[in-house]
């Protein structure tokens, strides 16, 4: 599927590969050759064009895009050896959650992240990425892995918000979200957050507090969706589009504000278009960062990481 | 359980058998939202906003919290006039959020839904934060986050047990990620309190949902609910509105909640302030010399 406002991309994009295989199967001249080289500038101008100028609701279009790389596609493509683990331990294996060890180039370390499906059954067993509080009590599992084996640890953000059923309140989503920031705020080892997608509220924070937070360059993370902040600000969800400018929740907005350190950049079209090159980009950042917090003393580590949320918030006087 | 309010005149004074006097004007009764019934309103505030007919414990003021719970004029506030800022510029219909905040403080008497300060409960120190909703649905901005992280660090420092009574219908959307980020502050801040070996009692009030639920008001030491309280992540309108599907009665309520393993005690209002007293001379004798400053753990058993 696509956006309105990525259709003439997706055309111009399907145009070029077609003559690419033309190309390939021998069936060429150049006049073909000339113009598949005028298409590729018209499919780099009009890609800039619309994504210099895009509204903030095709932003969270963007952010929520169904072919969007999810967590286990960075892990696939920026991370080896991964073993994912399964389990709370005390009532199931919540499937929008997933972790376990893997390896960053040569360190060991520890992976964490929301899981929104690839199809409607996929979404179906994952709860379109709604986690369940046995999926933040298996991340605060992993999480005190991490700090026992010393792993540094890397979580991904991408969830609409936690899980809003009533099983989920009798199991105590509130009590599992905040057990986790308790646990991230001390947990004597790196900490580096990345939010993927969409960063939904409490849900995400849950996995999100660390000695560095990276956002995507199209994803978005807020404290509501824009449809509840509509119904709670304007009394009625179909002012998302208005909500999504007034939240400031992309990361432009976000680094901005100081609320966010680093925005890593996307592929041109979005990340969905080249997943693979949008996890090595973030590979990159993510070496890059681990390399600034090794060696640092874990309490100093702590006492930086308690320092930039202690300042969080602006008041008067 | 409807045992406990039997003696509700011994608790507050309240005077019963008064009957509704046709001609009195409106304004000196009010309708109980438990069972409907028409309340002498000198008598519900007297009775601590607990209905004498079916014991429903309606919303309190901070200020009346503070009354109810510490020793006469022993509270003393601090940070009383600190105020949010519209720092996003939220665009929103009808007032900005300067207006808005401005005619909530005028309704709600306070510039923001939270108070605190320190006091005595039994001649006992304590640090008191209390949340109002009559302030813009205690929803938690960078004020109330700041107020509570404050509240936690003064308790830290003077090593004094910390009394939070929480509310909150959830996060303020005016401030947008700033607000979520006060989920992460208060956190933090309770690591460094509960490392010094102290003592944290929250008290979750109606009604007590999403944000606050997910951060401080359940990283406490002993969670006390009070009776028919609203409390969850999820509240249940906005449950019902998802699903498009009614809720049974009574989901969310503090006897839900309890019957989960969520809270430690559901305590009436008029009992309240003895129960956490008590708490305070069981625990917090030994807290206060145990652990200081991150010292390992006990060894023995002393």
């Amino acid at each position: 599927m696509a956006y309105e406002f990525e259709q003439a991309l997706i055309d111009l994009r399907e145009r070029i590969e077609s003559m690419e295989s033309e190309l390939k199967n021998g069936n060429s001249d150049n006049a073909v050759a000339e113009e598949l080289a005028s298409l590729r500038s018209e499919l780099d101008r009009q890609t800039q064009d619309v994504f210099s100028g895009l509204s903030a609701w095709e932003r969270v279009q963007l952010a929520r895009h169904p072919q969007r790389p999810r967590t286990l596609d960075f892990i696939r493509y920026a991370f080896t050896d991964f073993v994912e683990l399964h389990g709370d331990r005390h009532f199931g294996d919540d499937q929008a959650v997933v972790g376990g060890p893997a390896r960053l180039g040569e360190t060991p370390v520890m992976v964490l992240g929301h899981q929104k499906g690839k199809d409607a059954k996929d979404n179906q067993q994952r709860n379109f990425g709604m986690a369940h509080p046995e999926g933040f009590r298996k991340a605060r599992r992993l999480m005190l892995q991490a700090e026992k084996f010393r792993l540094p640890l890397f979580t991904f953000l991408d969830i609409p918000g936690a899980s809003p059923f009533l099983a989920d309140e009798e199991r105590g989503q509130a009590w599992a979200i905040a057990e986790n920031l308790l646990t991230m705020c001390q947990l004597r080892t790196p900490i580096i957050v990345t939010v993927i997608g969409e960063g939904g509220s409490g849900g995400a924070l849950a996995l999100g507090i660390g000695d560095r937070v990276l956002m995507l360059e199209f994803s978005m993370y807020s404290v509501a969706s824009p449809e509840g902040a509509a119904s709670i600000v304007w009394k009625d969800a179909k002012f998302a589009p208005e909500a999504a400018g007034s939240l400031k929740p992309f990361a432009d907005d976000l680094e901005g504000l100081g609320i966010i350190h680093r925005i890593v950049p996307e592929p041109a079209g979005g990340a969905h278009v080249d997943p693979r090159s949008a996890a090595l980009a973030l590979k990159t950042a993510l070496v890059e960062e681990l390399n600034g917090l090794q060696g640092l003393p874990l309490n100093t580590l702590v006492d930086r990481r308690y320092d930039f949320y202690r300042s969080l918030g602006v008041v008067a006087p | 359980m409807r045992k406990i309010f039997s003696n509700q005149e011994r608790r507050f004074g309240f005077l019963p058998g008064r009957q509704r006097q046709p001609d009195l004007p409106d304004e000196l009764w009010e309708n109980c939202a438990g069972c409907g019934e028409m309340i002498y309103l000198a008598e519900f505030e007297q009775n601590a906003r607990v209905c004498p007919k079916c014991d429903h414990h309606a919303r309190l003021g901070a200020r009346k919290r503070v009354e109810y719970l510490l020793d006469a004029n022993s509270f003393a506030e601090r940070d009383s006039a600190m105020r949010s800022q519209d720092v996003l510029e939220f665009d929103r219909p009808e007032r900005t959020y300067e207006q808005k905040l401005a005619d909530e403080a005028g309704k709600a008497g306070i510039p923001e839904a939270v108070i605190y300060g320190t006091g005595t409960i039994r001649g006992e120190d304590v640090v008191l934060a209390a949340i109002d909703t009559s302030f813009f649905m205690a929803t938690m901005g960078s004020v109330v986050g700041e107020k509570i992280t404050r509240a936690i660090e003064l308790a830290t420092e003077t090593r004094t047990p910390l009394i939070i009574v929480a509310a909150s219908a959830g996060a303020r959307m005016e401030e947008g990620m700033f607000s979520l980020m006060q989920m992460a502050k208060t956190s933090a801040a309770l690591t460094r309190l509960h490392d010094a070996g102290l003592l944290y009692i929250s008290v979750l009030t109606d009604p007590t949902l999403a944000g606050v639920t997910a951060s401080f008001a359940t990283l406490a030491d002993v969670i006390i609910a009070e009776p028919q309280a609203t409390i969850g992540f999820t509240g249940p309108r906005l449950i019902e509105q998802i699903t498009h599907a009614k809720l049974p009665a009574g989901t969310h309520s503090a006897e839900f909640m309890l019957e989960r393993g969520m809270v430690d005690c559901i305590v009436p209002r008029d009992d309240m302030r003895r129960t956490i007293a008590r708490l305070i001379g069981l625990y917090a004798s030994r807290a206060t010399d145990a652990r200081a400053n991150g010292a390992p753990r006990p060894e023995t058993v002393s």
